[in-house]
C-alpha cells in the first residue's frame, strides 16, 4: 500500500495553492479538493457588477484546478452545498434574526472544513488534511493534547475562527502556513510560478456579496419561501426614550454607529438589539463597556478545562486585541465566566470569546 | 497507474478506424462541401458517404439525416422545430420524467413561451407505460418526445408501441436515441418514429458531431438561419472531418453491433452478479431486463457516491454517479428520484457503463475495488 495521501482543501486562493505546492515539493502524495459550498447564482438579485466575496465562484474553481494541474496532483470538486446551507447559512440567518451577531467562518470550520471535509478525505483514502489557515498545531507530550497556537504572522492569525476544533480534528490537520508570514507565502507562490501568486486575498463573509448581509438575508428568506417576520421597530435610548424607527433588528449589530438615522448632539452607538420587542437600544460609547461576559458551549483545546480561576487573554471578535481577564468556572463545565481586568467595548452576543495564554489557544466559546 | 474506463455513457474513446478517418480528412479534405470545384466535391463526397453510413445504422434513407453539432442540438432542433412549425393556436407536448436535460430543459423553455407540457411518470422499473402516454394526449398535442434508452439506468422504452399511439393520434414522435444507437438494433421505419436523435461521441466518434433523423415530410422550423445546407434544415459550413468520423463510427457500430452487445452484456452481467453476490446492502436501480447491454446502475446503501467516484478514480477506475451533467449539482439525479429512490439512496448510487475496451480482467479488478471502497466508506461514514 503506498503512502496515504494528504487531502488539501484548495479554495483557488494563494494560501491554499501554496500549501498544495509546498507539500508536493516535500514529496508528499497529495489530493487537491475544492469544496463547493454555495451556488452564487442562487440569489440573482445579489449579483451586481463588481461583486466581491465570491466564494465557490467558477473562477475560483478554475484557479484551483489550474494550480492542481501545474503541480501535478489529482483534483476534485466536492459538493457540500447541502451541508453548508444547513450548518452555516441557516444558523447565520437565524442568529441575526435572534438579535445576535454570528460568525459563519467558525461554524464552517467546525461543521464543514474540519468535519465533512475530514470525512471526505478519509473516504478517498487520505488520513490528514491540510489547509491554508494561518495557525499552528503542536502535540504536547506532557499533557497528551494537541495544542493550537497563534500564527507567526500576527496580522494573518486565524485562531480566532478555529476555537471549535476538537482533539480528533487537530490530530488529523496540518497548517503548513502557520510558521510563515503572508509576504513569504506570496514570495513562495511567485517562486514556484503558481498561477494565483498575484491574486488578491478574499475578504469578509464568503457567501455574502459586498458584505451586505442584510440584503443577503432578505434575498435568502425570500428564496426559501419564508416571509421575513416584520422586524422593524423603535430605536430607543438607554433611558427608554423613543428616538426614532428602524427597518429591522437584524440590520444592526452591537457597537454599530453608522446608519442609525437618529441625530443627537453626541455620537450614538447600538448598545443592544432586542428581537422580542423589536427595539434597538442606542447610547453613548461608554454604555458599550462591559466588565464581564459568559461564554457557552466552550471547547477546550490546549488544556482540558478550568477548575479554579485561570488568567488568560481573551479576544471577543476577530479584530480585537486580546484583553487580560480571569476565566472562572461555572457549575456547567462548558460555560465560563470571563472577568476582564478593564471593561471592554461592544461585547457582542453570538461572537466568539477565545481564550489565549500567550500564543497558546486554551479554548473558546460563544458569547451569551 | 493503470487506468480502466467504465464511463462509456458519458463518452467513448475514438475508435482506431475513426481516428484514421479524422486525420486523413483534416489533412487532405479541406474543401467547402458547397464549392463547385474538385476540393469542394471531395468534401461533399465524404459528407454524403457519412450520411449513408449513419442512415444505415438506423435503417433510414440518407436524405433523412441532418448533421448537427451533437445530441443536444438535435434534441432542440426536433422539439423546438416541430412545436414552432405547428399551426395550432395552443400546443401541447408529452414527454417523460427521466428524459435527458437536453429534452427536459428545451420543453421547459417552450413552457415559458406558453406551450403546455405533460411529463409522464415512470415506476421503479424506469420504463414508461405506453398507456400513460396515451392518457396524456390532448387534442392540441403536437409532439411526443421520449428517449430510446435512458443514460443513467440503460432502460429501453417501448418506442414501437408509443409510435403506434402517436400515429393513431396524428402526433409527431421524437425519440432521443443517443444512448441506444450502436448498443441495440435501431430501425426507425420499423419503430415508426418521425425524428430520432444521434450523437457521435457516444459511439466512438469525436465530440461535436451528431445527427437528427427527420422522416420525409416532417414539418420542422430550423433553429438557425443562413445558407441552404442540409436541405435547408441546418445552415452553416459542414464539419466534414467530424461528420466523416461519425460516418465511419456508425459503419463500425453497425458491423459490430451484435458481437459488441453480446460480449459487453456478458461483462456487465458478470459485474452485477459479482457485486450483488459479494457486497451486502446493494441492488440494481431500474429494470434488469429492458436494458441496453452496457449499463448498470447500482446503489450501495450507506455510501456517499461522490466520495466513491473519487476513491475509485484514485485507484484508476473511471465510473460515475448518475449522469455526468448532474454531478456536482446539489440535487440528486432526477432519474433516480423519478423511479422512486430516496435522496439518500440516489446519492449512494453509481453508474457503470461498459464499452469495447473493457475486458473480464478489468471487470474483476473493478469488482475488487468496489468491494474494498464500499467496505471502507461504510466503516467511516457517520453522516450518511
Amino acid at each position: 500500500m503506498p503512502e496515504r495521501p494528504i487531502a488539501v482543501a484548495m479554495s483557488g486562493g494563494v494560501d491554499s495553492s501554496t500549501v498544495a505546492a509546498l507539500l508536493v515539493r516535500q514529496g508528499r502524495s497529495i489530493v487537491g479538493m475544492t469544496m463547493q459550498l454555495w451556488n452564487q447564482r442562487r440569489l440573482p438579485e445579489l449579483q451586481v457588477e463588481g461583486t466581491t466575496g465570491r466564494c465557490c465562484s467558477l473562477d475560483d474553481v478554475y484557479d484551483a484546478r489550474r494550480v492542481a494541474e501545474q503541480v501535478g496532483i489529482p483534483y476534485y470538486v466536492v459538493n457540500f452545498e447541502r451541508q453548508f446551507e444547513e450548518k452555516v447559512v441557516k444558523p447565520f440567518v437565524e442568529e441575526y434574526l435572534a438579535g445576535r451577531t454570528p460568525i459563519p467562518c467558525t461554524l464552517c470550520n467546525n461543521h464543514i472544513k474540519f468535519d465533512r471535509f475530514l470525512e471526505m478525505a478519509d473516504s478517498v483514502g487520505a488520513h490528514h488534511v491540510a489547509t491554508g489557515h494561518y495557525a499552528r498545531i503542536r502535540y504536547d507530550e506532557a499533557s497528551g493534547r494537541y495544542q493550537l497556537l497563534r500564527a507567526v504572522d500576527d496580522s494573518k492569525d486565524q485562531t480566532y475562527f478555529l476555537f471549535g476544533l476538537t482533539q480528533q480534528q487537530l490530530a488529523r490537520t496540518m497548517f503548513p502556513l502557520g510558521e510563515m508570514n503572508k509576504a513569504e507565502v506570496r514570495e513562495l507562490a511567485r517562486g514556484m510560478d503558481l498561477a494565483v501568486a498575484a491574486k488578491s486575498d478574499s475578504q469578509e463573509i464568503c457567501f455574502v456579496p459586498n458584505g451586505d448581509y442584510a440584503a443577503f438575508m432578505d434575498a435568502y428568506l425570500r428564496d426559501t419561501g419564508v416571509t421575513p417576520a416584520r422586524t422593524e421597530g423603535e430605536i430607543v435610548g438607554t433611558d427608554g426614550r423613543v428616538l426614532g424607527r428602524h427597518e429591522g433588528v437584524h440590520r444592526f449589530t452591537v457597537g454599530q454607529r453608522k446608519g442609525l438615522g437618529v441625530a443627537t448632539g453626541e455620537p450614538l452607538y447600538v448598545i443592544a438589539t432586542e428581537p422580542a420587542s423589536q427595539r434597538v437600544v442606542v447610547g453613548r460609547n461608554d454604555d458599550l463597556l462591559r466588565s464581564s461576559l459568559f461564554a457557552r458551549d466552550v471547547n477546550w483545546i490546549s488544556i482540558p478545562g478550568v477548575a479554579g480561576p485561570v488568567r488568560a487573554q481573551v479576544k471577543i471578535r476577530n479584530r480585537h486585541t486580546a484583553a487580560a481577564a480571569t476565566l472562572r468556572a461555572t457549575s456547567d463545565a462548558a460555560r465560563v465566566e470571563v472577568v476582564f481586568d478593564e471593561a471592554q467595548r461592544a461585547v457582542t452576543p453570538g461572537q466568539g470569546a477565545v481564550f489565549y495564554s500567550g500564543d497558546l489557544v486554551l479554548g473558546g466559546g460563544w458569547i451569551e | 497507474m493503470q487506468r480502466f474506463y467504465f464511463d462509456h455513457n458519458a463518452t467513448t474513446p475514438v475508435a482506431p478506424e475513426v481516428l484514421e478517418t479524422v486525420v486523413s480528412c483534416l489533412g487532405q479534405v479541406y474543401g467547402n462541401a458547397s464549392s463547385i470545384h474538385h476540393f469542394g466535391q471531395a468534401a461533399k463526397q465524404r459528407l454524403e458517404t457519412a450520411r449513408r453510413q449513419v442512415a444505415a445504422l438506423i435503417h433510414a434513407d440518407a436524405r433523412e439525416i441532418v448533421f448537427t453539432s451533437g445530441g443536444t442540438e438535435s434534441d432542440n432542433m426536433a422539439i423546438q422545430g416541430v412545436v414552432r412549425a405547428a399551426d395550432q393556436p395552443s400546443k401541447h407536448i408529452v414527454t417523460c420524467a427521466i428524459e435527458h436535460p437536453a429534452v427536459l430543459m428545451t420543453v421547459k423553455h417552450l413552457q415559458q413561451e406558453g406551450v403546455e407540457a405533460t411529463a409522464v411518470k415512470v415506476g421503479a422499473s424506469g420504463v414508461v407505460n405506453p398507456d400513460d402516454i396515451r392518457r396524456a394526449l390532448r387534442p392540441e398535442t403536437v409532439l411526443i418526445t421520449i428517449m430510446h434508452a435512458n443514460n443513467e439506468l440503460g432502460t429501453v422504452q417501448p418506442i414501437a408501441e408509443i409510435a403506434r399511439i402517436a400515429r393513431q393520434a396524428g402526433v409527431a414522435l421524437h425519440v432521443d436515441g443517443v444512448q441506444a444507437a450502436g448498443k441495440i438494433p435501431v430501425d426507425v421505419g420499423e419503430l415508426g418514429v418521425d425524428l430520432y436523435t444521434l450523437s457521435g461521441h457516444k459511439l466512438y466518434a469525436p465530440k461535436g458531431v451528431g445527427a437528427l433523423y427527420v422522416r420525409k415530410a416532417t414539418r420542422l422550423e430550423p433553429l438557425a438561419w443562413g445558407g441552404h445546407h442540409e436541405r435547408d434544415r441546418r445552415p452553416g459550413t459542414e464539419n466534414v472531418p467530424g461528420i466523416a468520423a461519425f460516418g465511419a463510427a456508425a459503419e463500425v457500430a453497425g458491423r459490430c453491433l451484435r458481437e459488441d452487445a453480446e460480449r459487453i452484456g456478458v461483462l456487465r452481467d458478470r459485474l452485477e452478479n459479482a457485486v450483488l453476490e459479494r457486497i451486502p446492502g446493494c441492488g440494481i436501480n431500474g429494470s434488469r431486463w429492458n436494458r441496453v447491454p452496457n449499463t448498470s446502475n447500482i446503489y450501495f446503501d450507506g455510501v456517499d457516491g461522490e466520495a466513491m467516484v473519487i476513491a475509485l478514480d484514485l485507484r484508476g477506475f473511471a465510473v460515475s454517479t448518475g449522469a455526468a451533467c448532474s454531478s456536482g449539482a446539489l440535487t440528486p439525479s432526477h432519474v433516480l428520484t423519478a423511479i422512486g429512490l430516496s435522496d439518500d439512496r440516489a446519492r449512494a448510487s453509481m453508474r457503470f457503463s461498459l464499452g469495447r475496451g473493457n475486458t473480464a480482467e478489468q471487470v474483476n479488478a473493478l469488482v475488487d475495488a468496489i468491494g474494498s471502497s464500499v467496505a471502507h466508506l461504510r466503516r467511516i461514514s457517520v453522516h450518511a
